[in-house]
């Protein structure tokens, strides 16, 4: 069994551990680093659960071994906003009640925070394609859709 | 859920690698992940060797030179897509690339790791079929080129030898201005389609078809060039009759069935997405890129 | 008192953790010293365990253990309580916590192994030798009740476990003397739940106290708590049972699982905390399942169409056992005969068990089922008749002025079914209208010259709700002015953190920011039932207004003592208990807290309790109806099969909305896993029982693109059975779901298709049934 020593950046903070190499990216955040926003929904690709960004785009990180990530910047949904100051995205879910369990909503927001950053003025059909690779059992997705809206219209309001 | 112990490398470099290739027994390559780490999670794989390229350095990159494309088997499916250069070259890429996974497995998913993993229904390795690509593949004895006919070994199966690894394909560029469509029917957005077509076409000044490429996937175990219709489609108009047949042939593979589908409605969709393929490929506007 | 809260779509207090990952599942607990367990698991679906060797598996690295039943004899044995006990079942049909001698299902716990981390776990699973004889297999209902079936369990002379039956009136004269019978056959698909959380335990023996600590992602934890210390043989009192937050829940997991049973014994046992975390693969093969129903159906309608009477049999697949005793099927009966006022029923319907995972609960518990088939019933009228499937309904509905309306039917405690409150008939109007039926053949031709066929379609349903016995409270003003309300409910994401604090706030005249709820904790209130059946806004809803309210009469009361003025002068508002017309005149709840906090020596208020405290348990003897109709437009793809909702709309009645947002995520959500049950999700097993859809790859659940926007319109009829006036809305918009999908994909079809009367439908399915039609 190999284990390994890495660097990387996570929310902006140096990082560094001691990694076995098996141990995916999400478990180490979580376990390793005690970041337990990101989530684990299925641990085969497709719930987008644990969809954190890395190097600046989203990533499965069930996908994605730990020692893969040493060098690399990573941002979970714990780099977003604070209770107290919520980000224009997640102050957006909140209005428009785009979590119930809240399971599946980390890994919903860092989604769409990739989006957003890559495209400014998502349609209604553009976020709900970007948005089937995240399962939510809870909302129907609606409010999650209506919620990419205002934040990218909050977003450009204050660009 | 959690992957059984392995030994990592990460080597950086193609020597390094080479080198790895020549040591290691029950090693496997680890590209995007998109694929591989979940038969890790599920542990149907269980290598001693897990061989991360991700760290070689020259294994990605889009190239353009004046008869090809080349294309590094590490490039992501999120640069393909990006690519303005390869969307003014070869249009149908970037439109099929929209139904590869999802946004967040494109950002990592390699156009490698795709053609070698060689899942029936996937979009890359049908295009390379589309597209006439070679393989250009090496390992410690060498490197050869695979053409595109030789690669598809079977289910789940490329000519990849067990010590090789895959540096880049090569796409036949087909002149500015051609057609192309392209169909399939998946369940939901991103899920591997039940069947797919995509439709290459040339026309000559006098509206005949000049050279036409029609593969079908996810029908097969691998991606079927419908060379019998590309042959009949030469010299001709575009015309219903001409729909007609490359639908029929296509309908008459050998589909699989699945616990989903049965081979006659795989059959039945293999015709419809040719068709649709086809239409769009053959339409005017599509022609003025 | 003014209503600021109550009623209004005020964004949840429970967000702002959550959007942050500041929540707290049960995966993100982590204790000194704790263990990881993973099962090992039947990979047949019907077996006799010859042997179970650990000895190989125990050498390898980080293994602490691997126990099987027997390990457990000093701390508990024998199988699992019934969570539901029913007279029909002499003795309970549950499995053990792990298996002993047989086992009944692909993914029946055998054993378990501890280790330091979870993949040194699963690795060790592959060692541990183990040796089953199968047995024959009953992979579905209707091959279990067959004659001369293999048993699913090999010491029972039958797989029929039970013969439910509901009737009323006399269904032969009613049948005899109607212009028109007609009758069908109707097979309803199992499939699975899927919250986004998978279920998990963890457990932890406290060496001191001897108590043990459970944290559980379940909706029943004071359910789990009561039987863990049965079967243990201790006190509730020594077992603290904790759900922190669940994602997701829509009924499973409100049953009580052999693992937690396995891993509370397994901590026990070794001595350490233990940690087990379902993966998604466990889930589908361990997590309860539902739907699956086959029924053969008559019904007798006048020559108008209206409906007057049912009968039929139904093949109920429980699958392996039946942990929640017979409450899935009885609840399917008890939804007889839905929105329509029927002179006669008689239904009867067979459990069977079979070599499948048992069901359970899912969204809707039954009633989408009995909806299902109530609705595609009212759509044949309308076809052999040629009538519209709204006038069918029309015709035949419990009318607003027959309310209460007492149906015949039973509950499923045999109490008579009496609908509260409500209007039919309107809420379908409303869909009609607001869908803009009358505009829809010009856009089925629109539609035609794309080459896609268009469907409209209906359906209503009506749901019980509010569940009893009870659910309880507590409300406490603290020193600082806070208000504290306890409750044994637990949320799986509906929100009540918000909804009982905006009960409590309007009571006592503070600010919904002064509100903390606390929930599902044993240590913070002593009783919980369960959260299911649609029934925590209204029982837990009203235990906080009755609490809230005894609350404010006591801090009147001690205001009027310090103020010196008359009760009926005071009104609290603001935080404050002030005089009316003189706000100056006023004393804070935190002041009035504190008096009754006390301070030694000094006398409280004569004639008052210490505390500005209460609990109020709200006993829901009698059930609240909601009721609701959808319609939705389908939009297929004749060549592909594929199928589209383009349209859906909701109208729907659950009473007096506490928080119109929540309610209408609650629908919207349902709605949605409707869908899925129409179109999306099959799980598939082999004749041997064998799982072929196991992955998310392989079981489509509905996704993001695939599904509608949702416009919903609400109808209140305040119930006139709680204080509150509410109904339930977790279920409501799954019911119909179903029935209204299929009944749109039939009008895309025409009338020359075969009459649809299955679900889920696939895009195959759909080609097919096209070139039938046209041939
Ligand atoms: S946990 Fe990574 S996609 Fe589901
Ligand atoms: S909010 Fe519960 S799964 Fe999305």
């Amino acid at each position: 069994m190999s284990a390994r020593k890495i660097n990387l950046t996570v929310n902006g903070e140096a990082v560094e551990a001691e990694v076995e190499a098996r141990l995916n990216l999400a478990d180490f955040l979580r376990q390793a680093i005690g970041l337990t926003g990101t989530h684990v929904g299925c641990e085969h690709g497709v719930c987008g659960a644990c969809t954190v960004i890395v190097d600046g785009r989203p990533a499965r990180a069930c996908l994605m071994l730990a020692v893969q990530a040493d060098g690399a910047k990573v941002e979970t949904v714990e780099s977003l906003g604070t209770p107290e100051s919520l980000s224009e995205l997640q102050q957006a879910f909140r209005d428009r009640h785009a979590l119930q369990c809240g399971f599946c909503t980390p890994g919903m927001l860092m989604t769409i925070e990739a989006l957003l950053r890559v495209e400014g003025s998502p349609t209604r059909e553009e976020i709900r394609d970007v948005l089937s690779g995240n399962l939510c059992r809870c909302t129907g997705y609606q409010a999650i859709v209506d919620a990419a809206l205002d934040a990218a219209e909050a977003r450009r309001g204050t660009r | 859920m959690k992957a059984p112990p392995f030994t990592y490398h990460d080597p950086r470099s193609r020597d390094d690698l080479i080198g790895l290739l020549a040591e290691l027994e029950n090693a496997k390559l680890l590209a995007g992940g998109q694929s591989l780490v979940p038969m890790l999670n599920f542990r149907v794989v269980a290598p001693d060797h897990l061989i991360d390229i991700n760290r070689i350095p020259d294994l990605a990159g889009i190239r353009l030179s004046a008869n090809a494309v080349v294309l590094g088997a590490m490039t992501r499916q999120w640069d393909l897509q990006a690519s303005a250069d390869l969307a003014a070259t070869a249009p149908i890429i970037r439109e099929a690339l929209a139904h590869v996974g999802h946004f967040q497995t494109r950002s990592r998913g390699t156009i490698g790791g795709s053609c070698c993993h060689l899942d029936p229904a996937a979009e890359l390795p049908a295009l390379c079929a589309l597209f006439d690509a070679e393989f250009d593949v090496a390992g410690p004895n060498g490197a050869r080129i695979v053409k595109v006919g030789d690669w598809f070994k079977g289910y789940l199966e490329s000519a990849l030898e067990e010590r090789e690894y895959l540096q880049s394909i090569r796409l036949r560029r087909w002149p500015a201005g051609h057609g192309y469509g392209f169909s399939e029917y998946a369940r939901r957005r991103g899920d591997f389609a039940i069947a797919g077509a995509g439709a290459l076409l040339e026309f000559a000044e006098d509206a005949r078809i000049r050279r036409a490429a029609i593969v079908v996937f996810g029908v097969e175990p691998g991606p079927v060039r419908l060379v019998e219709v590309e042959q009949i489609l030469v010299g001709q108009t575009f015309s219903e009759a001409v729909l007609a047949e490359a639908a029929a042939q296509a309908s008459a593979l050998d589909a699989m069935a699945d616990v989903h589908v049965s081979a006659a409605y795989r059959r039945h969709l293999a015709g419809v997405v040719t068709r649709r393929a086809l239409t769009e490929a053959a339409r005017p506007a599509r022609q003025a890129v | 008192m003014s209503t600021r809260y109550f009623g209004a779509a005020v964004p949840r207090l429970e967000d702002p953790r959550l959007l942050t990952g500041r929540g707290t599942y049960v995966d993100d607990i982590v204790l000194p010293g704790m263990l990881h367990a993973v099962f090992l698991r039947s990979s047949v679906a019907h077996g006799r365990i010859r042997s179970l060797d650990p000895s190989a598996a125990l050498s390898m690295p980080g293994i602490r253990a691997v126990y099987a039943m027997a390990d457990f004899v000093s701390f508990g044995s024998g199988p699992m309580p019934t969570m539901a006990p029913h007279p029909l079942l002499k003795s309970p049909i549950t499995c053990s916590p792990l298996a002993v001698d047989e086992v009944r299902y692909v993914g029946e716990a055998i054993a378990m192994v501890l280790a330091d981390s979870r993949a040194e776990a699963e690795d060790a699973l592959a060692a541990i030798e183990l040796d089953i004889e199968h047995l024959p297999v009953v992979a579905n209902a209707r091959q279990g009740i067959a004659d001369g079936a293999p048993r699913a369990h090999s010491g029972r002379d039958s797989n029929v476990i039970a013969t439910l039956r509901g009737s009323h009136g006399n269904v032969d004269a009613v049948f005899a003397a109607a212009a028109h019978r007609f009758s069908e056959t109707f097979e309803i698909h199992r499939g699975g739940c899927h919250a986004m959380e998978c279920r998990g335990v963890v457990a932890a023996p406290e060496p001191r106290s001897g108590e043990l600590s459970l944290w559980t992602s379940s909706q029943s934890p004071y359910m789990v708590r009561r039987h863990l210390a049965t079967y243990l043989g201790r006190d509730e009192a020594d077992i603290r049972v904790t759900a922190p937050d669940v994602g997701g829940g829509f009924g499973p997991k409100a049953n009580v699982y052999p693992e937690e049973f396995a891993v509370a014994l397994a901590a026990l046992a070794c001595g350490h905390p233990v940690k087990w975390i379902e993966d998604r693969q466990e889930h589908f093969l361990a997590t309860t399942q539902q739907r699956d129903q086959f029924w053969s159906l008559e019904v007798a309608c006048d020559a108008a169409g209206r409906m007057l009477g049912v009968r039929g049999r139904c093949i109920h697949d429980n699958g392996a056992y039946a942990p929640y005793g017979l409450i899935l099927p009885a609840t399917a009966l008890a939804s007889f005969p839905g929105p329509y006022a029927l002179a006669a029923f008689d239904l009867s319907i067979d459990v069977v068990l079979t070599n499948l995972v048992p069901t359970t609960p899912v969204r809707g518990a039954g009633r989408p089922n009995a909806a299902f088939v109530l609705e595609r019933l009212a759509d044949t009228i309308a076809r052999r008749l040629n009538l519209p499937r709204e006038e069918v309904r029309r015709r035949s509905f419990v009318r607003a002025e027959q309310m209460p309306y007492v149906t015949g039917g039973k509950m499923r405690d045999g109490s008579p079914v009496a609908y509260d409150s409500g209007d039919y008939a309107k809420a379908l109007s409303l869909v009609v209208d607001k869908i803009d039926a009358a505009g829809f053949e010009e856009r089925r031709a629109e539609a035609a010259t794309r080459g896609r066929l268009l469907g409209l379609g209906f359906a209503s349903c009506v749901e019980d709700t509010g569940l009893g016995p009870f659910e309880g409270a507590s409300v406490r003003v603290t020193p600082a002015g806070k208000v504290v309300v306890a409750t044994g409910a637990a949320s799986q994401g509906q929100g009540h953190a918000t909804t009982l604090a905006q009960i409590a706030a309007d009571a006592l005249g503070v600010d919904l920011s002064q509100v903390t709820v606390k929930a599902a904790d044993s240590r913070i209130f002593p009783l919980g039932i369960s959260t299911i059946a649609s029934r925590v806004a209204v029982t837990a809803g009203s235990s906080v207004e009755i609490a809230a309210r005894k609350v404010r009469d006591k801090a009147i009361k001690v205001a009027a003592h310090i103020l010196e003025a008359g009760e009926h002068d005071l009104e609290i508002e603001n935080g404050q208990v002030r005089v009316v017309g003189v706000p100056d005149m006023n004393v804070p709840l935190s002041t009035i807290a504190r008096v009754l906090s006390g301070s030694a020596g000094v006398p409280i208020p004569a004639g008052v309790e210490p505390d500005l405290a209460a609990t109020g348990y709200f006993e829901a003897n009698q059930l609240a109806f909601a009721y609701g109709s959808q319609a939705c437009e389908v939009e297929i793809d004749p060549e592909t099969g594929d199928t589209r909702i383009t349209r859906y709309v909701v109208a729907h009645d659950c009473g007096r909305l506490i928080n119109p947002l929540i309610v209408d995520g609650q629908i919207r959500g349902g709605v949605v896993h409707g869908i899925g049950n129409a179109l999306f999700e099959h799980m598939r097993h082999d004749e041997a029982g064998q799982p072929l859809t196991a992955t998310y790859a392989d079981y489509l659940l509905p996704g993001a693109a695939e599904m509608p926007d949702i416009e919903i319109h609400h109808i209140e009829t305040p119930s006139p059975r709680n204080p509150i006036g509410a109904k339930g809305a977790g279920e409501g918009g799954t019911i119909p779901a179903v029935a209204c999908v299929i009944s749109a994909i039939q009008d895309a079809l025409g009338p020359a298709a075969p009459f649809i009367t299955m679900h889920p439908v696939s895009p195959e399915q759909i080609v097919e049934w096209i070139d039938q039609t046209r041939k």
